[in-house]
């Protein structure tokens, strides 16, 4: 039920920011219109930890901001490596391993591999992940082990809090 | 300023069309569209700033929306050869764990 | 405290065209990177520098030109989903690659000049 409510207000959210014309009709047309995404939402069954992850909005948003950080810190060789006269890259296929144990901390850990700039997560099996580089010598598996160990204490550690709240 | 921005957009889309055109595999092409996507809606978002009109966002909104799911849609398309195949197959192993944790 | 204001407002526009010049500047520079790299998989790294830190500077560039909250509100939801489309694309892309098998050119590529648009085998 905690995950309708969070849909209820993000949806509201998004709609009140996006229309910026608030008359009763188009207020009543909105009710709606959210009524009718949390019935399509509710029939797909995705209204559930993954699909509606608020109750750790706070440690994700910190995780972002970090992440941002290590993006912006990430670019600079690529944009070099663009830009450079010879094409001085190194690429290769690395396998990490990931700590991770919910479906939610892996996607938000190969998606931020995938986010930075010069690392694509090419294949997710159980806990590896095949890593396509384009410097072999900036992707040895020490460097994604602060990524794997942030993304899994913003989500997995808090997931297991949520769960039990729930169902209590 | 933001005139020179929004000519710089341009010609970056321009440059991405060259690789779109001519990239050797259809990934490349996937790859060039989806990247000029982004930079179109990039380049809208800019382009309302110039004339004044803030209101074209909403145009870059939906873009982004669109680009997005288009280019699953023929990734999926490639790969399958039809659209009437389901993305995601569910493991029966994990129906009942999450109906008894929405419940 | 109104002159300080004063300041902020004036330099606010200037600062905000400016960030826009270098988010397309980084726009390009993905562009060259994209048409130069050897293979697909090297291309798609130059592509996430438009996802990423282009899109993030023009953003905000153009969140220092808003005149009203609804369009930073509007600037914010195309960023967050700029964000989170671009990588789950990105992982797409490469994942059907790679089951197509496209296999990515490995090893150092310092001085061999060839032609851009060459398939690797």
């Amino acid at each position: 039920m905690g995950y309708f409510i969070g849909l209820i207000v993000v949806l509201g959210a998004l709609w009140l920011g996006l229309s910026g014309i608030y008359t009763p009709l188009l207020l009543i047309l909105a009710t709606i219109s959210i009524l009718l995404c949390l019935i399509l939402a509710a029939r797909l069954e995705t209204v559930d930890r993954e699909g509606a992850p608020y109750a750790r909005a706070p440690q994700i948003i910190r995780y972002w901001c970090w992440l941002i950080v290590e993006i912006f810190k990430a670019n600079w060789p690529v944009i070099k490596a663009c830009v450079s006269a010879n094409r001085d890259i190194n690429p290769a296929l690395v396998k990490v391993k990931t700590q991770c144990e919910s479906d939610l901390a892996k996607t938000i850990f190969a998606n931020s591999i995938t986010l930075t700039p010069g690392t694509v997560t090419i294949e997710v099996e159980g806990n590896k992940l095949l890593v396509h580089a384009l410097y072999e010598e900036d992707a040895t598996p020490e460097s994604f082990a602060e990524m794997d160990e942030r993304s899994r204490r913003s989500v997995d550690r808090r997931a297991t809090d949520g769960n039990e709240q729930v169902s209590a | 300023m933001i005139g020179a921005a929004a000519i710089a957009l341009i010609v970056a889309i321009a440059l991405m069309m060259i690789r779109a055109l001519s990239g050797p595999t259809l990934y490349d092409r996937v790859l060039a569209m989806n990247s000029l996507g982004t930079k179109i809606v990039l380049f809208i978002g800019v382009l309302g700033f110039v004339l004044g009109r803030p209101d074209f966002l909403d145009v870059s909104v939906l873009y982004a929306l669109i680009n997005f799911v288009s280019t699953i849609a023929i990734l999926k398309f490639f790969r399958y050869r039809s659209f009437q195949v389901p993305l995601m197959r569910r493991t029966p192993a994990r129906r009942p764990a999450e109906g008894g944790e929405g419940d | 405290m109104t002159e300080v204001l004063d300041i902020i407002m004036a330099v606010k526009p200037v600062l905000g065209a400016l960030l826009c010049l270098v988010g397309g500047i980084l726009a390009i520079i993905g562009t060259v990177g994209v048409l130069r790299f050897p293979d697909f998989y090297t291309r798609l790294h130059a592509a996430s520098i438009t996802d990423t830190s282009a899109a993030t500077l023009t953003i905000l560039g153009m969140v220092l030109l808003a005149p009203s909250w609804l369009i930073v509100f509007k600037l914010a939801a195309i960023w967050l989903f700029l964000f989170l489309s671009g990588p789950t694309g990105s992982h797409a892309l490469a994942n059907a690659a790679h089951t197509a098998g496209l296999q990515p050119v490995i090893g150092r590529l310092r001085g061999r000049v060839d032609s851009s648009g060459e398939e690797p085998s």
